[in-house]
């Protein structure tokens, strides 16, 4: 879509790009280039000497059994994200939409997680969860589960996700909300005069009808599990015990700057980048053509 | 509604509530444990109810912070914080105001390799490329300052996508009628399409203002010195590597005081939060 009428061209359309352009440079394309160039690299930690390996790092990182581990503990952790927040916030929305009183009031209490940052809502759990101290963990003591998430795994795994699930439900109700109310009533009513029930109704009419929405939460909700979490991730487990909470994005964070693995940080860089255009070209050309039945 | 069933109505709010209580839950007992004495906390359960100390616990955070975060008070990280996010939030509208008037009403060469360049930056979060940048702000001189905290964070390519959708849709009409009044582009930018554009400028500080304040990851790399710090990473280094000689009632009070500016945002500004949120992923 283009303007019919437009301004004669002169420095002044230069000079107002100039900033977004400087700075996108600068920032953005600069480190990226850096990014690629160094993944090619080996370096030792002190800079001292340098050595073009072309792909090593690459074959390197593949052959690592511990990268290839962050890989599927980062898989496990936005699929328990994606899903456990979708889910909660599916059902919030639909009752949500079904109520006529109050609708506005619990709008309004729903959707203010959504301004918490990633790192102390991984704190505020942090706390509950907290083996000496935290509430939770100790009514799960007296119940008799001895819960500690500093030592068992699979714990710290499910305190994550908890954390990074509670963010974003808030998120995904006011987007799930916003779909529901644009489905035509008309619809509704026809099914309940053909005698469907409200279950019924949902998963035949309502359900099919909220997929461009469910589909756009899902890449939302992957981006904001693979890229977003690190603050949660950095403050409730850091990436341990062992490396059971190792996510991508925290390997490259301690790789590059507490192991100072440059190359390999790098390299692995490289590989965030593809897979976050590759999420991003999904999200265009589907969201244009929308899923629809 | 299609039909009235009574259990159904129940059952949706016994389920809202839930959901409110649950979503609440780790607030409220980080404000209870921001009110009470340290001697509360380590001997748990927490009480389920305020305790007296919330003045006590507030101003240490607020005038001295604690001490293993070389105690840095509160009061500066929140001033920190508030820079950055208004400097990001600014930043990030004004140069996306300018570039994407420049797209839409100028015929330019190279415009096309502007737009696509600008896109580009929506595929690289600083996530990906955390060294590289960081070295580029450590030659740049900018670590350890305000500047180095939000210029690197400033570049947007939703904001200028957005603010692109919107000038699409303005008639051409004005321009016509301000050309022939005599006004050059730069009048009718400031005349006619900056106050066209306010609500969709206020939706988008809100989202932006909430991102920049959010930020963990690139004030953790580039602030060593403590007077720089901000408040959503500086509460990690107020907990100690060995949780139990954490000061919890004073890092709860600051957690408090991070998440209080942005909650207050989203609630008093809902209508324009929402507006934000939906235009800036559409």
């Amino acid at each position: 879509m283009e303007k019919r009428v437009v301004f004669r061209s002169s420095p002044l359309p230069y000079l107002l790009v100039l900033p977004q352009l400087a700075v996108t440079a600068v920032f953005f394309l600069w480190p990226a280039s850096q990014a690629l160039y160094q993944s090619l690299l080996i370096e030792d930690p002190f800079g001292l000497s340098t050595e073009f390996v072309w792909f090593e790092n690459f074959e390197n990182l593949f052959a690592d059994p511990l990268y290839i581990g962050s890989f599927w503990t980062t898989a496990y952790f936005s699929a328990a994200v994606t899903a456990l927040s979708l889910g909660l916030a599916l059902l919030l929305a639909v009752m949500a939409d079904r109520v006529v009183k109050g609708a506005m009031t619990y709008k309004t209490l729903l959707i203010w997680p959504y301004a918490v940052a990633p790192a102390i809502a991984g704190v505020l759990w942090l706390f509950l969860f907290n083996p000496s101290i935290g509430l939770v963990a100790y009514y799960l003591k007296i119940v008799g589960y001895n819960w500690n998430h500093v030592l068992n795994g699979g714990e710290a795994m499910l305190l994550v996700v908890i954390a990074a699930a509670w963010k974003q439900v808030s998120y995904n109700f006011l987007f799930f909300l916003a779909g529901l109310q644009a489905i035509p009533k008309s619809l509704i009513e026809a099914a309940a005069i053909d005698g469907a029930g409200p279950v019924r109704r949902f998963w035949t009419i309502v359900f099919p009808l909220l997929s461009p929405t469910t589909f756009f939460l899902l890449v939302v909700n992957l981006v904001y599990a693979f890229f977003d979490t690190f603050g949660i991730i950095h403050a409730v487990t850091k990436g341990g015990p062992g490396k059971a909470t190792e996510i991508l994005v925290y390997k490259v964070y301690s790789d590059g700057f507490v192991g100072l693995d440059l190359g390999g940080s790098a390299a692995q860089s490289v590989i965030l980048m593809a897979i976050v255009v590759g999420l991003t070209v999904i999200q265009f050309r589907f969201i244009e053509r929308r899923v629809h039945y | 509604m299609v039909e009235n069933r009574r259990w159904l109505n129940l059952l949706s709010h016994a389920i809202l509530l839930l959901g409110i209580g649950v979503l609440a839950f780790p607030i409220y007992v980080t404000f209870v444990a921001s009110t009470v004495e340290m001697r509360d906390i380590i001997r748990p359960p927490l009480p389920l109810v305020p305790g007296p100390h919330f003045i006590d616990n507030y101003s240490e955070a607020l005038t001295r912070g604690v001490a293993q975060a070389s105690g840095s008070p509160v009061a500066l990280m929140l001033w920190n914080s508030l820079v950055m996010a208004l400097a990001i939030a600014i930043g990030k509208i004004v140069i996306s105001l300018l570039s994407a008037f420049a797209i839409v009403y100028f015929r330019f060469p190279l415009r096309m390799l502007c737009f696509w360049t600008i896109f580009i930056t929506l595929m690289l979060p600083v996530e990906v490329r955390i060294l590289p940048t960081f070295k580029v702000v450590a030659d740049l001189g900018m670590l350890n300052s305000h500047a180095g905290l939000a210029i690197p964070l400033i570049a947007s390519a939703t904001a200028t996508f957005l603010f692109r959708q919107f000038f699409l849709t303005i008639p051409d009409e004005l321009v016509e009628a301000a050309r022939m009044d005599g006004a050059g582009p730069l009048r009718f930018f400031n005349d006619i399409l900056l106050p066209l554009t306010r609500t969709n400028v206020a939706a988008l500080f809100v989202i932006l203002f909430i991102y920049g304040w959010n930020q963990y990851l690139w004030p953790l790399l580039i602030t060593t010195d403590a007077s720089m710090t901000t408040i959503v990473m500086g509460i990690n280094r107020m907990i100690a590597p060995s949780e139990d000689q954490t000061n919890w009632p004073v890092v709860m009070a600051t957690t408090m005081l991070a998440m209080l500016p942005p909650i207050i945002v989203v609630v008093t500004m809902q209508r324009l939060f929402v507006k934000g949120l939906v235009e800036t992923e559409k």
